[in-house]
């Protein structure tokens, strides 16, 4: 695999010329421009990256971004890109999925993309709902959410994205939200990252879920409910008050209060990504009792699956060489000459 | 002399010129390897065959049982032979259960070779016989060769201190080695085969080799105690050239790779393990070297999606399934067809719907192939009949695939994937090559992905290419930009493009395999019913019936002339393994009366069924009863055919 050439790009030139057709409002607005904005930071060359997709409101993300696109079926897209980087692993791949198609009908590839580390950036818009089909209760919706197919209240127990990610085996996990101007750093870290990058974004779905982030995702005042990891940093939040410490006795995160900035004395724990322990602790964290973990959860890399393919074909096909007519003529075989025509 | 065909075991009957052995016995009895080294001798002695193995769904069925029953059935001759043969003249029985089986397909006078050591009461009961039926009149219409095998076997293999179990486990070469001295083959390959197999374990090589020679010195020296002599086979006529046997899962193998090679393309094969198709993925894993990837998925939809990803950034993507699995891959299909990207996909058909007979053969995914897609959604279907046309058939399918810029169906069955017959040796420089050509600067001021060439394909732009950027995607798209649209007339436009694209593809005349180009009965086969059609229809037409044999490799688009062609005959005969799919695809296409002879039995045609069905058609004709197909068959001239 070549090291990709930096190219100078600015967010105007990963605009296409299509209208876009999301709600007004809708918080994939705000994805679409944070990942665009992330893009020349990336110094990313847009005939070298594709953006593949599902079926769902994320999923029609390509056909906004000036690169090359594959908008595909419901669920699908990680098989489609895994092909994608097998026959090219040079193309830098972002994948486009949601709630439904990412953890419902194709939750079975979501695990195994990132079971088997393929390279490419993952990005779930977590909206809690099935957007484009008209606002039924999706994976990740609450208990007792209100849709049309759950008039009463839904009583699925919801996936945790996060949690999903780290059981399938991701050496990544992140998260942001929609609208938050962290998201490209997340974003840049997750390119960074070679492997599997999965970032679970909290997306607000105005028409079918409105506000359902609200508690620690409104534009103002829920702040002090968002605690953002960095790596080697003490895991702080509400303006650096209050702090998470760990029961090393009892397996879990207490709340702890940070008086006068002195961490250490109210034993806040220092965040360290490569602490897959940890990171399952944080993405399971209850949000309420606690504060949302966002960031980088996890960053772990390990080999790439394209890169051990290529390996081991390198491998098996050292000293052997490519010879059709040979291969056509293998195994045990007899002539028959031209005499033979009758039998002997 | 009983191992001669026809029944007749008298010493003065000619030396017959095609033999069907069938070895059975229990599904850990080693039959499918005794078949396969078998067969092998077969090829070298320079014998035409044909092969069928036929054994049960389960790995290890529990011993002894009807059910867990194991076959393998070669018909092979000094002449032309093109199906694995109707009814067995030889039987090999391992077991009560596998004579129970298999003795009805027996032809009467036959022989049968059974093992008196497994006949225990045991063995007997678990086979539902009331009483050995080497003690009444079971056995009354053959010829019976009756001994302990078992006891020889031990016998043979006492000095290599195997115990008992390890040491009957070299039954199946004490049989074959008897087997190889029947017809007067040579065992050094089979000693070579064995040492090599068990290079680590020198002492079950010499073991099996010692129940080898064994079971030949025990023809040896029985040969005088009837009814076992000796049958020695001249070889068969046929082209000069080099030749290897060949099953149908390798032969779609080593043709997907020689077609990857004549477009130029790496290939990527996407697979999911299914029986019977999980053989050509085996075969591909290990050809690298060839530029071949395989990916092994998580389901049949990522086999398909990552094929259709691979083919999208510039590779010949290939998916390959049987029934169960194409309906998985179905919505991807579609997806190729929508975003026009070269695909193969092979489907090995299999019994049934859902599981159904998953080791038994079958035509009935051609509704599906043709028909089963939502949408209007056509795509080119071919169809292989035999192991060794399906090499070619798979070059075809990559040729219309990277051509049109479409997915292709190629449709096999489990008969072609397992069965094996000679194969000449194509030489890989008498194809013609296909280059695939990709787009790399924009044809005009606008980047029009969908603009289309002389043939109705759109070009192929790998991402990756400078100032190409472009998307594409499942929703219907503009006609030229390729950009999402929902207006009702550039729908329309699509439709009926996607639809001119395929049907318009130039597809070869179809000639008449067999007979003459006009007469009283057409036979119109397609797929792995091509030896038994043939072979039918030779016999009819000896007898004077006006029939010929036409067999349909393109089944969409049909070739053109087929409707003049089938004009020209009164009545038009479909045989299918199915209930009558391509009759009913020739009726809504070509507006013919054609009628239906089908079988879902999960076995292959016989010749004297399709020959029967062909004789009723000519008043005054009779059909062979089974017994006699054979011997009518070698009253017949020997026509040197190539396959």
């Amino acid at each position: 695999m070549n090291a990709p050439v930096k190219i100078e790009t600015t967010l105007k030139d990963w605009e296409t010329d299509q209208e876009v057709r999301w709600c007004p409002g809708c918080g994939d607005y705000a994805i679409l421009k944070a990942v665009q904005r992330t893009l020349p930071q990336l110094g990313s060359d847009p005939a070298n990256t594709v953006f593949i997709s599902g079926i769902g409101c994320s999923s029609r993300f390509p056909y906004y971004i000036e690169s090359y696109g594959f908008h595909t079926i419901h669920g699908r897209a990680p098989a489609v890109a895994t092909g994608v980087k097998l026959a090219n692993p040079d193309l830098d791949v972002w994948l486009v999925t949601g709630d439904g198609d990412g953890l419902s009908i194709g939750g079975n590839h979501m695990m195994h993309v990132l079971r088997r580390n393929v390279n490419m950036q993952i990005m779930l818009f977590n909206n809690e709902i099935y957007g484009l089909t008209k606002g039924q209760y999706s994976p990740t919706s609450r208990e007792g959410t209100r849709t049309p197919t759950s008039p009463i209240g839904s009583v699925d127990h919801p996936a945790n994205p996060c949690a999903f990610a780290l059981g399938s085996g991701a050496r990544f996990v992140g998260r942001g939200i929609d609208v938050s101007k962290n998201l490209p750093d997340v974003l840049n870290a997750a390119h960074a990252h070679q492997g599997a990058a999965f970032v679970e974004i909290f997306q607000n779905c105005i028409v079918y879920n409105k506000d359902v982030f609200d508690a620690f995702a409104a534009p103002k005042g829920a702040e002090g409910q968002q605690l953002w990891l960095a790596d080697g940093e003490p895991m702080l939040f509400d303006k650096g008050e209050k702090g998470l410490a760990f029961d090393a006795e009892n397996l879990h995160f207490t709340v702890v209060d940070v008086v006068d900035g002195d961490w250490q004395a109210a034993g806040v724990r220092v965040h360290n990504v490569k602490n897959r322990v940890m990171a399952h602790l944080l993405a399971e964290l209850p949000f309420g009792e606690f504060p949302m973990p966002l960031g980088v959860l996890y960053d772990d890399p390990a080999p790439t699956y394209e890169s051990a393919v290529i390996a081991e074909r390198e491998a098996s096909v050292s000293g052997k060489e490519a010879n059709l007519a040979k291969l056509l003529s293998g195994g045990q075989t007899w002539t028959v000459d031209g005499t033979a025509a009758d039998p002997v | 002399m009983a191992t001669q065909a026809p029944a007749a075991s008298t010493d003065s009957s000619p030396t017959p010129d095609a033999i069907v052995v069938r070895f059975a016995g229990d599904s850990g009895d080693g039959m499918q390897l005794t078949g396969g080294q078998f067969t092998l001798s077969t090829a070298l002695a320079g014998n035409d065959l044909a092969t069928f193995p036929d054994f049960p769904a389960e790995i290890r069925a529990p011993q002894g049982t009807l059910f867990g029953v194991s076959a393998f059935q070669i018909n092979f001759g000094s002449r032309a032979i093109n199906t694995a043969g109707d009814a067995p003249d030889v039987l090999v029985a391992m077991n009560p259960a596998a004579l129970k089986v298999n003795l009805p397909a027996l032809k009467p006078g036959g022989l049968v070779i059974v093992d008196t050591g497994e006949f225990t009461k045991r063995n007997l009961d678990k086979a539902k016989y009331d009483a050995s039926p080497l003690d009444d009149d079971t056995l009354a219409p053959f010829d019976v060769l009756a001994f302990d095998i078992s006891a020889r076997t031990l016998e043979a293999v006492e000095p290599f201190g195997l115990g008992k179990k390890d040491g009957l486990r070299c039954k199946n070469m004490w049989t074959l080695g008897l087997a190889l001295w029947m017809f007067d083959r040579p065992r050094e390959p089979l000693h070579d085969w064995l040492n090599r197999k068990f290079a680590k374990a020198p002492d079950i090589a010499a073991a099996n080799i010692a129940a080898l020679d064994a079971g030949h010195a025990y023809g040896e020296t029985a040969e005088l105690s009837a009814p076992l002599k000796q049958v020695h086979l001249p070889p068969a006529p046929s082209e000069p050239g080099l030749y290897r046997t060949i099953t149908g899962a390798e032969a779609v193998s080593l043709g997907l790779v020689a077609g990857a090679q004549l477009a130029e393309l790496p290939m990527f094969f996407g697979g999911y393990p299914i029986t019977p198709a999980s053989a050509i993925l085996h075969h591909l894993a290990r050809l690298k070297e060839y530029g071949v990837t395989t990916f092994q998925a998580e389901d049949e939809i990522a086999a398909v999606c990552a094929a259709i990803g691979a083919s999208y950034a510039g590779q010949l993507g290939v998916t390959s399934s049987s029934g169960p699995g194409i309906a998985l891959k179905t919505e991807a299909l579609g997806l190729g067809i929508m975003t026009e990207l070269p695909l193969v996909v092979v489907n090995s058909q299999r019994g049934g719907p859902s599981t159904g007979l998953p080791t038994k053969t079958e035509q009935s995914d051609l509704y599906q192939a043709v028909y089963g897609r939502n949408g209007d959604a056509p795509m080119p279907v071919i169809a292989a009949r035999s192991p060794g046309d399906a090499f070619e058939v798979a070059i075809e399918a990559c040729r219309l695939a990277v051509k049109y810029m479409t997915p292709v169906m190629l449709l096999t069955d489990g008969y072609i994937a397992n069965a094996a017959e000679p194969w000449k040796v194509p030489d890989p420089s008498s194809f013609e090559p296909f280059p695939a050509k990709f787009l790399t600067e924009p044809r005009g001021e606008v980047l029009e992905p969908y603009k289309r060439n002389e043939n109705g394909s759109r070009p192929w732009i790998k991402p990756g290419t400078p100032h190409m950027m472009h998307r594409i995607g499942g929703i219907e798209k503009d006609a030229t930009t390729g950009n999402i649209s929902y207006d009702p007339a550039n729908h329309q436009l699509m439709t009926d493009t996607r639809r001119d694209k395929i049907a318009n593809i130039p597809v070869p005349d179809q000639e008449v395999a067999f007979g003459e180009t006009t007469g009283k009965l057409a036979v119109v086969g397609w797929g792995s019913t091509y030896g038994p059609i043939k072979q039918a229809v030779r016999r009819s037409i000896d007898k004077g019936c006006s029939v010929s044999h036409i067999h349909i490799r393109h089944i969409w688009p049909l070739p053109k002339n087929l409707g003049e062609l089938l004009s020209g005959f009164d009545r038009v005969l479909v045989p299918e393994m199915n209930t009558g799919q391509l009759k009913t695809v020739l009726r809504d296409q070509l507006l013919v009366d054609a009628e239906s002879l089908t079988k879902t039995s999960g076995q292959p045609f016989q010749i004297a069924e399709l020959e029967e069905a062909i004789c009723a058609y000519f008043d005054g004709v009779k059909g062979n009863e089974g017994g006699e197909v054979q011997a009518n068959e070698q009253q017949l001239p020997s026509p040197v055919e190539s396959e």
